[in-house]
């Protein structure tokens, strides 16, 4: 387990953190890698990509049908439209929760998931006891999540085994009639595009 | 390959640990792990399938004990010395390291913002006859290769129901092992929990998992 500790640098570096090092300079030496595009692959995921985009895709299916339509049936393509396609989200599939369906998504060979909407993945998504128990027993792990879905709905869970990236489209809080996109983007959280969560409600 | 990795239904794995406002990176090496993926898959010295692959065949204990980008750093010293791109005695600074040759692709600082945003993706753009089609029940093969799969086995034997034709993508079990691209039709297929789990579970509940024609037979 990585140690979780603050970095004091009197403490000699992690044997990871060498190896790092070591294999980093070697492919700078041997002319392999730009380390100016590595400083700026980590600048793009830290501060630019993040689950904000994917709110903005929400949001917007939210307060514009036709928009929501696309979505649902061009994910890629509809998201495209928002300019938030790329590495990890190439192929896009957005399922809509219902009354009748509460939809969740996994990965549970790896931790795919998708980038260029939600960001790199939290720890708890690429985490053992996510991915074996998910498929296995929803309830229980939504649950944990403060999630009771009712028996009467359907719990779907999406393993994304292949290189299609699953976003879910939670229901849109009641109360909200006649908000801006500006105003529902701040009731979508990153759970609820996940499916362990659900949108904030007014007031939250 | 039946490793580690395929943890779905597995027990004893322990609660959901979550973090409040997790940063994307908890340590400078991880960060520097995170931007050597783009760079090395730009340069084309490995596929993702092969990454995976990599990962899978850690020793069981070290992939439970290591952290995520711990795997990473594992799969590319591991890829890079089995392709040649690297040698052992090269990373260990036993020997001067040897310059690549001029025409590899290196990723520059200026190209990263296209490459993120256009990333490369595995569909294949022919046309391909599909096996099945939404509606068919199928059955997903009892099979157990050595090599890289992505059929995991809470599903192999198993009959659930083709929802969604995808089109067609790049097959991994292939793509993995340096054995061409093999495009082929993937679909969502849906599992009752019931028919994963047995009769104890919500009756309701399913499962849906990107499977490929070659993992199928008609049942």
């Amino acid at each position: 387990m990585a140690h979780n500790h603050d970095h004091d640098h009197t403490e000699p570096p992690e044997e990871i953190a060498l190896r790092v090092k070591a294999l980093e300079s070697l492919l700078t030496e041997k002319g392999l890698i730009d380390p100016a595009a590595l400083d700026e692959l980590i600048d793009t995921y830290e501060h630019r990509i993040g689950p904000r985009n994917g709110a903005l895709v929400v949001a917007k299916a939210w307060s514009d049908l036709d928009y929501k339509a696309r979505l649902l049936t061009d994910g890629t393509g509809a998201i495209a439209e928002l300019g938030f396609s790329g590495v990890q989200g190439e192929d896009m599939m957005v399922v809509e929760n219902t009354p009748e369906v509460h939809n969740v998504t996994v990965c549970t060979l790896c931790s795919c998931y998708p980038w260029p909407t939600l960001g790199l993945p939290p720890a708890w998504y690429k985490s053992a006891p996510y991915r074996s128990r998910i498929v296995l027993e929803p309830r229980s792990v939504l649950a944990e999540f403060g999630l009771n879905i009712s028996e009467d709905r359907e719990i779907r869970v999406w393993d994304s085994s292949a290189e299609l990236r699953y976003l879910v489209l939670p229901e849109r809080p009641a109360g909200t009639e006649g908000w801006s996109e500006e105003q529902l983007v701040a009731l979508v959280t990153r759970d609820a595009m996940i499916g362990t969560g659900v949108a904030l409600q007014p007031g939250d | 390959m039946n490793g580690i990795h395929d943890m779905g239904g597995m027990h004893g794995m322990g609660a959901v640990i979550t973090e409040e406002n997790e940063p994307p990176f908890h340590h400078e090496w991880e960060r520097r792990t995170f931007s050597l993926f783009a760079s090395l898959f730009v340069g084309g010295h490995f596929n993702v399938d092969m990454f995976r692959h990599a990962i899978e065949r850690m020793p069981p204990v070290h992939y439970l004990e290591e952290s995520y980008y711990e795997h990473w750093m594992h799969a590319f010293e591991t890829l890079l010395i089995e392709r040649g791109v690297i040698t052992a005695n090269e990373l260990s600074g036993a020997v001067k390291p040897l310059p690549v040759p001029p025409e590899t692709p290196v990723l520059r600082q200026g190209m990263v913002q296209a490459v993120v945003s256009t990333g490369g993706g595995a569909r294949v753009e022919i046309d391909l006859p599909a096996s099945f089609s939404p509606g068919d029940r199928v059955r997903a093969k009892n099979i157990n290769p050595a090599g890289h799969t992505r059929l995991p086995r809470y599903v192999r034997g198993k009959v659930g129901t083709i929802v969604i034709d995808h089109g067609v993508f790049i097959t991994p079990d292939t793509a993995a092992h340096d054995q061409g691209d093999h495009p082929q039709h993937v679909y969502s297929v849906s599992f009752d929990a019931t028919e994963l789990w047995g009769s104890e579970a919500p009756r309701k509940d399913t499962v849906r998992i990107d499977l490929w024609d070659d993992y199928l037979e008609a049942s």
